[in-house]
């Protein structure tokens, strides 16, 4: 254990993990609450378009990412807004047209890596320390702020017309929690993939609904979740060598099964 | 508050000045000028679609008012009135499945927001108001698990607990049975004595606006009339307001008109 810690790379994984699983968990409930499910889904495909630009251009494809993303979730929230549209069918018409840009930037490359590859499905390995850097800025910031807005976000989820009638600004809450979410969603990408990402966000606070009479210990049980699936998962990928997403995962879903079971 | 004076009796709680809002083409309400005065009940009467919402939302400042102005203590909405109103929005607003406890959603009307953890103080209060709505028993029972009436119950409860000085309520008694909806009327008439509140309720239940209230407002679109129940349900303003249904009136009020 403590030789395994000592390697770097796990323990840059394990900081990782944390992170990831903790943001995931915590803006995860009001994705669930606001039966937002598929805008995970959304925006991390938003993000493979920015990333694909970045290894375009060369650069680190975390710079172009996260900033494409936002503008993404600003577009997608505009869309919602200021048409009849459904927030899903205007999720799905940005999520199309940012997987097919990254497919023509990523075919625009003249050399073929595998790194493409490792966005699609995470890695461990490919977690670096200014990718740790900026996770602990945004978990930071979320938690001053989720003091704050927590409890806005949560009168706005119960019901957005009483809060508006309690002058809560609404829109504005709105943009601050999807612009979050999108940061969040894209520094989670190198360790759980493009493609498993949504569960990070809707698993842990799915599971933690089922237990909880209150928003409040909901939010508390989702980040226990979260927090629990993330350590485990990553011991187990280590020691019987599988992908570190997938299997944080896995164990996002037996904690649910278990949830499930217990309220018989 | 407390030794009021004939001028305060008279104060203007709401001012409407020929007030229209139109969504896109539509006209949902035409020039409406009005005023209501302070500790009075007040319904609003009128046919699906005819504005009264609209009416509600222009009051609590949801909604601007496309031509003219609305005014709500003098002031114009939207502007640190949260205190001193009181709502109970129309019901199908309501997400079933935000885990929630009756007590939290009472306690929001406190704080203008949600609340992780209540304190004692906020607990005894939001308890208090669950009593005066007769809902004691149900503040711990989860939200998602109540029927329609007694969520109305909770969303008045929500609504007093600040004590407004003015009630808005959208039809409260959607939902409510028949010994519920009295009850629930004769809570309101107390709250308004003991606060000398003003209360504008919407509700599509003719008699117990008629017995209830110090005066009606029937509205579709225009303000067709805005006096005591007496007048205000007569056979002329009905026919107006709901065109042909106006004869129903006879069936619910016929015998008392004639006393
Ligand atoms: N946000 C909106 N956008 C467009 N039209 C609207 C909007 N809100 C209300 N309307 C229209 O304005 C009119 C008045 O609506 P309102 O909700 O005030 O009616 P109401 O009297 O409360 O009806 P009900 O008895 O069914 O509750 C309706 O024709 C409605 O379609
Ligand atoms: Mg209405």
């Amino acid at each position: 254990m403590i030789d395994m810690l000592s390697m770097t790379f796990m323990q840059r994984a394990l900081i990782a993990g944390l992170l990831v699983g903790f943001l995931g968990s915590y803006f995860g409930v009001f994705i669930v609450q606001r039966k937002m499910s598929f805008m995970g889904d959304g925006l991390a495909h938003a993000a493979f378009g920015g990333i694909a630009l970045g290894l375009l251009l060369e650069t680190e494809p975390m710079w172009i990412a996260v900033p494409f993303t936002l503008i993404i979730s600003i577009g997608i929230t505009l869309i919602r807004d200021k048409t009849s549209l459904e927030m899903d069918t205007s999720i799905g018409i940005f999520f199309a047209l940012s997987v097919a840009l990254g497919i023509i930037f990523i075919s625009l490359r003249k050399h073929y890596t595998t790194d493409a590859f490792t966005y699609m499905f995470g890695s461990i390995l490919s977690v670096n320390t200014s990718d740790l850097i900026i996770s602990s800025i945004i978990v930071v910031i979320s938690i001053v702020l989720s003091f704050k807005f927590w409890r806005k976000w949560a009168y706005a989820t119960f019901d957005p017309e009483l809060a508006k009638a309690d002058k809560l600004n609404t829109k504005f809450d709105d943009y601050l929690l999807s612009a979050l979410i999108s940061i969040s969603i894209v520094i989670s990408i190198k360790l759980v993939g493009i493609v498993l990402i949504a569960s990070f966000l809707v698993i842990p606070a799915a599971s933690a609904r089922l237990l909880s009479s209150t928003f409040f210990k909901m939010t508390i049980l989702s980040v226990i979740f979260g927090l629990i699936s993330s350590l485990v998962g990553l011991f187990l990928s280590y020691f019987l060598d599988l992908p570190s997403g997938a299997t944080i995962i896995l164990i996002q879903a037996i904690i649910f099964f278990i949830a499930m079971s217990l309220k018989k | 508050m407390e030794n009021k004076t004939i001028n305060q009796e008279n104060e203007n709680v709401v001012v409407f000045e020929k007030v229209t809002v139109r969504f896109g083409t539509h006209t949902a309400l035409e020039d409406i000028s009005l005023e209501i005065k302070k500790g009075l009940f007040i319904t609003v009467v009128g046919p699906n679609g005819g504005g009264k919402t609209t009416f509600l939302k222009l009051i609590l400042g949801l909604l601007e008012p496309t031509l003219g102005e609305v005014k709500v203590f003098g002031e114009k909405p939207l502007k640190n009135l949260t205190q001193a109103i009181g709502y109970v929005p129309q019901i199908k607003t309501f997400d079933r499945s935000f885990p929630a406890l009756p007590i939290e959603l009472v306690a929001t009307g406190l704080t203008g927001n949600w609340i992780g953890i209540l304190s004692k103080e906020q607990k005894r209060l939001a308890l208090e108001a669950l009593e005066q709505v007769g809902a004691t028993n149900l503040a711990k029972k989860p939200l998602g698990k109540l029927s329609g009436g007694e969520l109305q119950r909770i969303f008045l409860a929500r609504s007093i607990i600040r004590k407004p000085r003015l009630l808005l309520l959208d039809e409260p008694a959607s939902g409510i049975d028949v010994a519920g909806e009295m009850d629930f009327n004769n809570i309101l008439e107390e709250y308004k004595k003991r606060q000398n509140a003003t209360i504008i309720m919407i509700t599509h239940d003719w008699e117990s606006a008629y017995h209830h209230s110090d005066y009606v407002l029937l509205l579709n679109r225009v303000k067709i009339c805005y006096d005591e129940p007496k007048k205000a349900f007569s056979e002329k303003w009905l026919r107006i307001a709901f065109g042909h249904l106006g004869h129903a009136h006879e069936m619910i009020f016929g015998v008392k008109n004639n006393d």
